[in-house]
């Protein structure tokens, strides 16, 4: 079995609701999150624990000349302090495996060397005994440094980074089909030029690493961890120069990833290095501050773009330059989030022709990676203004234009000649225009016409728009799960994967209760743990319930198998008559009969039974799930909102979003990621925003500057599930349903704003902040 | 700054805990640190984001601005007090029901304002609930299924006071 060709008899998941799969039953994670009982990053705690507190540079571009930390040194419960020279052996931060050559320099140190390059990069670190006194002698280290011109524009021509290198580390280019024919031959061309401002996941628990140090046992221990935790072993064992088996990750609870929690940050390494060299545990817990300026950034990009279209408004060529702003440092991401942004920017559409040059570039800010849609919140805000500006100029109705550039569901799989993430662009199924035509249905959108037209008459500014995505899961190339069954019966699921608190363990039981006939209730699940499974790629990328999912279908198939197994030489029945119901094999005719429980399965087939002899001993079974190629939900976002025209604020009254997802495991918790990420979506149409002062000072270090949406900023949101389209790619039929809610806010949102202005085109950024509204509404008047 | 430490007693759900902070220690510090009771949690430290919410006397307040020396003498209640005898309350109950937490940060904060909601106004309208709970941030939910558990306990409880 290779994981992608279907095996001869391979069991693929029945459609419609099974007797797990498909219903949305309840969490299993609640208890202790409800009670209290948690155990999030913050509440590890080791005995003897000192406290790290990072001291932080205060210029966003400059020489560093001195540290002077003796006063800091010689405060009571000071353990150390550490400065660059401190850790010199260790090498800077590494990127994840990309194509991209020559990001090596652009990595960023644990501590800060010669040069600052954003307000917030680590400068020196002090070790304590409580917390309080770390942040006390924080305050007493003296950074002397002289400030050097900063670089806050990703438009700007590139300035130096270091000598013979400069602020331009490489520039991402896509191409294919003739693009230069299509604009000379091209009925019109329209031309845009279109930005989005820089965000965050801004989870609600920020960053936390807790490192101790086993000497007895040779072990180092890092806690509080998230997301990646495999591919962050290795790495800290890797440049702290220990065999991966002597260092293990632990994940608790963690409060929201987004794409930023998990990542390997300098404070990482830097508890590591001094679990170690201290021989006592470490604790750092960033503060809402640090998190503001420490913690990923992401999304800041500026479009240029062009499409040449026929007299009928089909898309013939995009010509698209971008700038990508990635802020002071190259960091685990390398330029993937550049490279989704080119792949991902044709979306639905037929696009005969395309050439985009992503300029992936450094600038003096926090630097840059992930946020949940990454690329694609940015792209299809461009891509979709820029099919609104196709219908302006054509004068045509923007579904239509929409409907006429759709890639028709006879045309699946369609195979675009693009690659990203290093995997072919091949949408493996859907039907387009048939989740559009339900959307509008749902949404009332003509009946909703007349309504609009109606309030105007009145004097109210209201308009209505609509936007149209594609997203990317299940990222391979493979994940593991180990299922076991105890002698008491009790079922345990092991599984490479993590959590950032979208319900993993759940989906992940419904699967394995479901193939197994026990109730997914009493199933553990373990993750985001290197001790307890060798391997694993983690939690991102919308991948778990595709790649772990599968991975868990087909070894609690296995377990089945060899339950049935056992069961039917106990029973003196073949496999084939037998069944398992409730954590009982029974005959598949009916419950009379004989039966045996799973736990006296379990206990025939433990290391001392006599049958056991010359076989691996257990109920057990180890499955791995391979993919080479991507799936793709995809789905349409409708907004209708009202502007102030005195204050020029925007209040979205209704929304909808439609998003396929193959097969939703657990509807009520499809419909809560839908939810969540629509308000992260929203966050970013019109709310969110990191800011600078022109030397590079951050504006947006509270909540009360950076603001997430609240309740009350939070509309009616209808979220219509499809299963039209499973995908062909996984037994499971499964795609990711953690970014579709977020994907098309921005290009919604942006349609609508246009629609009530009655001003086509007039947005051209995000956020959309009320004082540029009033600006437009006075450029409308 | 002083360095003096403060001996007193900090009336947590019913229990007496003996403490010794300093005067700069918040009480969402000696709740967790000196306490033990880390399900009250910490988002911004700030004032802004209610993930720290406990109850003192009754009223929400936010355990990151207080100081623990001004909590003593007063009754203060935090998640942990919320299950009776081990089962979940009916809040708790309608979180779990209407799936109004995901990664379960904000829970504790939203479950202490949701508390204080149904004590002192049950029947409260759905404008002044989204305008109570507009204090508080969550980053996972969208927010609606969190008002919902808080309206259906509210349901419940009412009903169960009619029998
Ligand atoms: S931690 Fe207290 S309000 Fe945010
Ligand atoms: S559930 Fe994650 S912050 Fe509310």
């Amino acid at each position: 079995m290779d994981g992608i060709t279907p095996a001869a008899g391979r069991r693929i998941l029945p459609a419609g609701p099974g007797k797990v799969v498909g219903r949305g039953v309840a969490r299993i994670e609640d208890g202790p999150l409800l009670r209290g009982e948690g155990r999030f990053a913050a509440d590890v705690n080791f005995s003897r624990q000192l406290h790290m507190r990072v001291v932080r540079a205060e210029l966003a571009h400059a020489r560093l000349l001195r540290v002077d930390a003796s006063a800091a040194r010689a405060m009571p419960g000071v353990v150390a302090v550490w400065t660059a020279e401190d850790v010199a052996e260790i090498p800077p931060i590494p990127f994840r495996a990309t194509k991209v050559r020559g990001l090596e320099p652009y990595c960023q140190p644990v501590l800060a060397r010669d040069r600052l390059r954003y307000v917030g990069e680590p400068v020196a670190v002090v070790f304590a005994e409580d917390a309080y006194r770390a942040e006390d002698a924080a305050e007493m280290v003296v950074v002397e440094a002289e400030e050097l011109p900063v670089l806050l524009d990703a438009t700007a021509p590139p300035a130096e980074f270091a000598s013979g290198l400069d602020t331009e580390p490489t520039v991402v280019r896509k191409e294919y089909g003739e693009v230069g024919a299509a604009f000379r031959a091209a009925h019109a061309v329209i031309e845009l030029e279109l930005s989005v401002g820089r965000h965050s996941g801004v989870p609600l628990e920020t960053r936390g690493a807790i490192a101790r140090y086993d000497a007895s046992s040779d072990v180092l221990e890092l806690h509080g961890t998230a997301k990646k935790q495999h591919w962050n072993r290795d790495e800290i064992a890797r440049l702290l120069g220990r065999p991966p088996n002597g260092v293990h990750l632990f994940e608790g609870h963690v409060g929201g990833g987004f794409g930023v929690r998990g990542e390997l940050y300098p404070e990482d390494l830097l508890v590591c290095a001094a679990a170690l060299r201290l021989r006592r545990s470490i604790k750092w817990i960033e503060d809402r501050r640090e998190h503001f300026v420490a913690t990923n950034h992401s999304r800041e990009q500026h479009h240029r773009i062009r499409a040449a279209v026929d007299a009928e408004g089909r898309l013939l060529a995009i010509d698209d330059v971008f700038f990508h702003d990635q802020g002071a440092y190259v960091r685990t991401h390398g330029a993937r989030v550049a490279d989704l942004a080119a792949g991902m920017l044709p979306g639905p559409y037929r696009l005969p022709a395309y050439r985009v040059a992503g300029h992936f570039r450094l600038t003096n800010k926090t630097p840059a990676a992930t946020y949940r849609a990454p690329g694609r919140f940015e792209t299809t805000f461009v891509r979709e203004r820029l099919m609104d500006a196709v219908a302006n100029r054509l004068g045509l109705d923007p579904v239509e234009v929409r409907r006429r550039n759709l890639v028709a569901a006879a045309e699946m799989p369609f195979a675009r000649p693009l690659d990203t993430l290093g995997t072919d662009i091949i949408l493996d199924s859907g039907d387009y225009e048939g989740l559009l035509d339900k959307a509008l249905a749902r949404f009332g959108w003509d009946a909703m016409q007349e309504e609009l037209a109606a309030r105007r008459a009145t004097g109210e500014c209201v308009g209505a728009g609509l936007a149209f995505f594609v997203e990317k899961s299940g990222l391979g190339p493979s994940d593991g799960v180990r299922v076991s069954i105890d002698a008491t019966g009790a079922v345990e699921l092991v599984s490479g994967a993590a959590s950032v608190g979208q319900g993993v363990e759940t989906v992940l039981a419904q699967i394995c209760a479901e193939a197994l006939g026990v109730d997914y209730a009493r199933i553990r699940v373990v993750r985001g743990r290197t001790d307890r499974i060798e391997f694993g790629n983690g939690a991102h990328a919308s991948r778990v319930t595709v790649m772990s999912g599968s991975a868990t279908w087909e070894a609690a198939l296995a377990v089945r198998e060899m339950a049935l197994e056992t069961a039917g030489t106990l029973l003196q029945l073949s496999p084939s008559e037998l069944t398992i119901a409730e954590g009982v094999v029974c005959r598949a005719d009916g419950p009379a009969g004989p039966s045996v429980t799973l736990a006296e399965v379990a206990r025939r087939m433990g290391p001392n039974a006599p049958e056991m002899r010359g076989r691996t001993p257990g109920l057990t079974a180890e499955r791995w799930f391979w993919s080479d190629h991507m799936v793709y939900p995809y789905g349409v976002h409708l907004a209708q909102l009202r502007i102030d025209r005195g204050t020029g604020a925007v209040t979205v009254e209704r929304y909808l979003v439609a998003n396929d997802i193959g097969r939703a495991i657990n509807p009520v918790l499809v419909e809560g990621q839908i939810r969540g990420g629509f308000a992260q979506g929203l966050g970013g149409a019109l709310f969110e925003e990191f800011r600078y002062d022109p030397q590079g000072q951050p504006l947006s270090t509270t909540f009360a500057d950076y603001l997430i949406p609240t309740i009350a900023e939070m509309p009616v949101v209808d979220v219509l599930i499809a299963e039209d389209a499973p995908s062909p790619l996984n037994p499971l039929g499964v795609k990711g349903a953690g970014e579709g809610g977020t994907n098309a806010v921005g290009a919604a949102v942006a349609a609508a704003v246009d629609d009530a202005l009655r001003r086509p085109g007039a947005v051209t950024s995000l956020p959309i902040l009320p004082a540029q509204v009033r600006r437009m509404l006075d450029g409308a008047a | 700054m002083s360095d003096a430490m403060h001996d007193f007693t900090l009336t947590v759900n019913g229990q007496a805990y003996a403490i010794r902070v300093e005067a700069r220690r918040t009480l969402a510090d000696a709740l967790r640190e000196d306490c033990g009771l880390t399900g009250t949690h910490l988002g911004c430290e700030h004032g802004v984001c209610g993930a720290c919410t406990v109850l003192m006397d009754g009223q929400p307040v936010r355990a990151c601005l207080l100081f623990a020396v001004q909590a003593e003498g007063r009754a203060i209640r935090t998640v942990e007090g919320l299950a009776e005898g081990g089962a979940l309350n009916p809040l708790q109950r309608a979180f779990a029901e209407n799936h109004a937490l995901q990664c379960g940060y904000c829970t504790p904060g939203f479950l202490m304002l949701g508390t204080a909601i149904l004590e002192t106004d049950p029947s409260i309208s759905d404008e002044a609930l989204v305008e109570a709970l507009s204090s508080n941030l969550c980053r996972c939910t969208g927010y609606a299924n969190i008002a919902r558990a808080i309206r259906a306990a509210a349901d419940a409880m009412s009903t169960e006071g009619a029998t």
